[in-house]
């Protein structure tokens, strides 16, 4: 069978079912949020992400969603689904029910519709010096030979360094709710996983950077991020960490 | 008029473009000011979807493996095609690479005594493939962006989508570009540019790759009268996950996994007896098209596509777990399959462009044969070095990527530094290119008109053009039908209409920029494709089912005419492996 033929009866097949998708949308000219609802036929198959984009495709070319790889690993369509931010591409659709409501991330300035203005996050992860701190200048960036790291070693920050910069973890901390200076989850695991990394030698610079209420002292370990986190990096327990390496230091 | 002026500007953010941006920065010891220019967030390209791992010879004493093996391979899995010179720089600066990557943070699956691991890896005849987990491509651009941070020399600005480039008298003045925030075009002058913008898949709609992969590098610089190389050899990954097209690493293969028809056969005994599911990916995609096509696939309730089983079950839970955790989050996430206990359903699917922009050895971008363009470099999946030919090998583009970022950021970065400032000026031509972007992009795109074109009809019609004759298999019926819809489509695009109004984050504008550009690219790809009447690497021709060394030895270059693509050839170069039947 030829992959036309075989298109075909894909766009034959009807949806399984029918559902509601309510869209709580930012229009930047007007400065105002704005609804609007959608009825899809929606496959088991098809995420909330595919959802939209077919919206777009069908129904509304009008509609801007923020969307990249569709296999959670490039962290652009972090949004509010039914109340809890998620990855748009990672949340299958009809597990949801037969309704869904989807709102801009929240913690961050809305830019247009389900689009917000990640440029603070960006900026706070920048100021915990995210990078591999050497005093071997000349051979880190002119290598003789590799720096050896256990896999042991590798696993005290793995899962710290699964984090896909999505913006997740801020939109559901209440701190950085309350508090703009809040450095947060996402730069504060951060921090920990270079910390922690055995090739590093950044440890103190980094933690003169956190320990402040703006830093580790600010966290109410709500643990919203670590419940959140699609990636499961866990940075309520990247924090717990630090905070106990700024006590003893 | 906004005109923002660097010493260097790096379009596109992949891996190719942050290595490039690092080296530049540190040869000019951060004193040139450096642009990375990405239409997405800089972390976000493509680069961070890939798999399976990075090719480079690390411990020749230990494995018994050596540089010439490692080029002798990449020059057998080009089916020749792969210019022999390039292929040995860089087998010899790919290990530099993997340490230098270490040596910014990536964190390497590791030996028990601290070493980089390595697997398997299809054509490659010894593990040399270095990887962290199955997010290879994840782990390494998030170090790589990370590393960009710590130069203050470097400027990043997100989700600003370059739509022209600016030529005057031979050099490239700079860019036009579109900030999707505001709404708002720039421009952008440098005195030395690099373009790393990737490939272009997504001109398939089976594919593996991000929406962004759309080929707007290449597509622009084609405009601008440079060539297009090699355009008709377009990677079919051999497994992408049914129904979405989404990436099953090569590692699951590597790894141990099998390829089982509906009988229950590891048909791949066939096809490659020596490699089996190892073989390189031309040969195992056409093998599973084979399996389909002669009725021993299964078929898939939902989509109706043809499939074949890839089995990762007998490599047990803690492999799994350990060396393919991305395989089984996705697996279950997508499809509701744990690889664990069920196999995963695979086809082929559109995944890496060989060809892109004619450059030289070290990534000069070039005109002809012979002419340069001075200040214009390029690197990364957006540009052919002619390192790949017909067919790349599984981990040498994540490897090819650093290898030329690093050689690109050296010479534009030394270039700038010497470069006359005049490259800076506000110049006739400059105004001129930037009237007509906006006029293009503001006024005549959000004119209604009577029978405009949905953009998104023209969008599915490409990729079930794509998708049906430019896809494993092709013939000379089908690439001239595809070519007569193409041109039909770019007709249409013509008269296409822009919904949305409003300036700021107009995703339905850059999704209109995007499909301009992926039409040209697949015009390019299903010309170039008709003319080869041989098959070699990934072009297959059922109508010309063998290789042809003695007429198509030869590299194709596309130039942009308004009647469509006019076809020139240069020759190979060969060093030292004279092309022998390639047999796996």
């Amino acid at each position: 069978m030829t992959a036309r033929s075989e298109m075909l009866i894909q766009e034959s097949k009807l949806g399984l079912k029918t559902l509601t998708i309510k869209i709580k949308r930012y229009d930047p000219e007007k400065n105002r949020f704005r609804t609007s609802i959608y009825r899809m036929e929606v496959s088991r198959y098809d995420t909330v992400l595919d959802v939209l984009l077919k919206i777009v495709r069908t129904n509304d070319h009008t509609l801007s969603v923020r969307y990249s790889c569709r296999m959670g690993i490039c962290g652009s369509c972090g949004m509010t689904i039914n109340g809890k931010p998620r990855l748009a591409c990672m949340t299958n659709a009809i597990s949801l029910g037969e309704k869904i409501e989807i709102e801009p991330l929240r913690n961050f300035p809305p830019v247009k519709d389900l689009v917000v203005d990640l440029e603070p996050l960006f900026h706070k992860h920048k100021q915990v010096k995210p990078w591999l701190i050497r005093k071997d200048f000349e051979e880190q960036f002119n290598p003789k030979k590799e720096y050896l790291q256990k896999p042991e070693e590798v696993d005290r920050y793995r899962i710290f360094s699964m984090c896909i910069k999505c913006g997740i973890c801020m939109a559901a901390c209440p701190t950085v709710a309350s508090n703009p200076r809040f450095l947060g989850p996402q730069p504060l695991s951060q921090a920990y996983r270079w910390i922690a990394d055995s090739r590093d030698e950044g440890g103190l610079v980094r933690l003169e950077i956190v320990d402040s209420q703006d830093g580790v002292f600010g966290c109410h370990f709500a643990g919203a991020c670590s419940a959140s986190c699609p990636k499961n990096v866990d940075p309520a327990l990247a924090i717990q960490f630090l905070r106990r390496l700024v006590m003893r230091r | 008029m906004e005109v923002l002026k660097y010493d260097l500007l790096i379009l596109g953010s992949g891996l190719a473009g942050l290595r490039a941006a690092i080296q530049a920065a540190i040869v000019s010891k951060e004193k040139i000011r450096i642009a990375v220019i990405s239409k997405l967030h800089a972390m976000r390209s493509h680069s961070v979807a890939a798999e399976g791992g990075i090719a480079g010879v690390l411990y020749p004493e230990a494995t018994g493996d050596s540089l010439d093996l490692h080029a002798y391979d990449t020059v057998k899995g080009s089916d020749f095609l792969a210019d022999q010179d390039v292929v040995e720089l860089f087998v010899r600066f790919a290990p530099e690479e993997l340490k230098f990557l270490d040596h910014l943070g990536v964190p390497w699956s590791r030996t028990p005594d601290g070493r980089i691991a390595q697997r398997m890896f299809g054509g490659m005849s010894i593990p040399r493939t270095a990887y962290a987990a199955d997010k290879t491509g994840f782990f390494i651009m998030s170090t790589l962006y990370d590393n960009v941070l710590r130069f203050e020399n470097i400027d990043i600005y997100h989700e600003h989508m370059a739509t022209s480039l600016i030529m005057e008298n031979g050099y490239v003045k700079g860019f036009t570009v579109l900030d999707l925030k505001e709404g708002v075009l720039k421009v952008f002058l440098g005195k030395a540019s690099i373009i790393a913008t990737g490939g272009a898949a997504r001109i398939y709609g089976f594919t593996t790759v991000s929406s962004s992969v759309t080929g707007d590098g290449a597509a622009m610089s084609y405009r601008a009268g440079i060539p297009l190389k090699d355009m008709e050899f377009m990677q079919f990954h051999p497994t992408g996950i049914v129904p979405s097209g989404i990436l099953i690493t090569e590692a699951a293969r590597g790894e141990g996994g099998y390829l089982i028809n509906r009988s229950g056969e590891r048909f791949m005994s066939r096809y490659a007896p020596q490699r089996m599911e190892v073989a390189p990916r031309d040969i195992v995609a056409r093998a599973i098209v084979r399996e389909i096509q002669e009725g021993r696939g299964f078929i898939h309730e939902e989509s109706g596509l043809g499939y074949v089983h890839l089995d990762l079950r007998h490599l047990g839970e803690e492999k799994i777990n350990t060396r393919l955790p991305f395989i089984r989050e996705l697996s279950k996430k997508l499809i509701n399959v744990d690889p664990v206990h069920e196999p995963i359903p695979v086809r082929p699917t559109a995944h890496y462009t060989m060809g892109g922009i004619h450059a030289d050895t070290y990534g000069h971008i070039m005109f002809n044969s012979t002419d340069y363009v001075p200040n214009l470099w390029g690197a990364g999946e957006a540009v052919a070095t002619s390192l790949h030919g017909a067919n790349r090998l599984g981990s040498n583009s994540l490897a090819e990527c650093v290898v030329w970022g690093r050689f690109t950021g050296e010479s534009a970065a030394r270039y700038a530094e010497n470069a006359s400032s005049s490259l800076l000026e506000v110049s006739s031509t400059v105004e001129e290119i930037f009237k007509r972007e906006e006029k293009r992009l503001f006024d005549q795109m959000f004119k209604p008109e009577l029978n405009a074109e949905d953009p998104y009809i023209i969008r599915q019609e490409l990729w079930r053009t794509m998708d049906t004759y430019v896809y494993v298999f092709r013939d000379e019926k089908g690439l001239l039908e595809a070519g007569r819809i193409v041109r039909d489509l770019k007709d249409r695009f013509s008269r296409v209409r822009v919904d949305d109004k409003s300036r700021k984050y107009n995703m339905n504008l850059k999704e209109v920029i995007e499909l301009g550009n992926m039409l040209d690219i697949a015009e390019v790809v299903i010309v170039s494709a008709l003319a080869r009447t041989e098959s070699r690497g990934a072009h297959y021709r059922t109508d010309y089912p063998k290789r042809d060394d003695v007429n198509w030895l030869k590299h194709t270059l596309a130039y942009y005419t308004p009647e469509g693509p006019r076809l020139d050839y240069i020759p190979v170069r060969i060093t030292r492996w004279k092309p022998e039947e390639r047999k796996y």
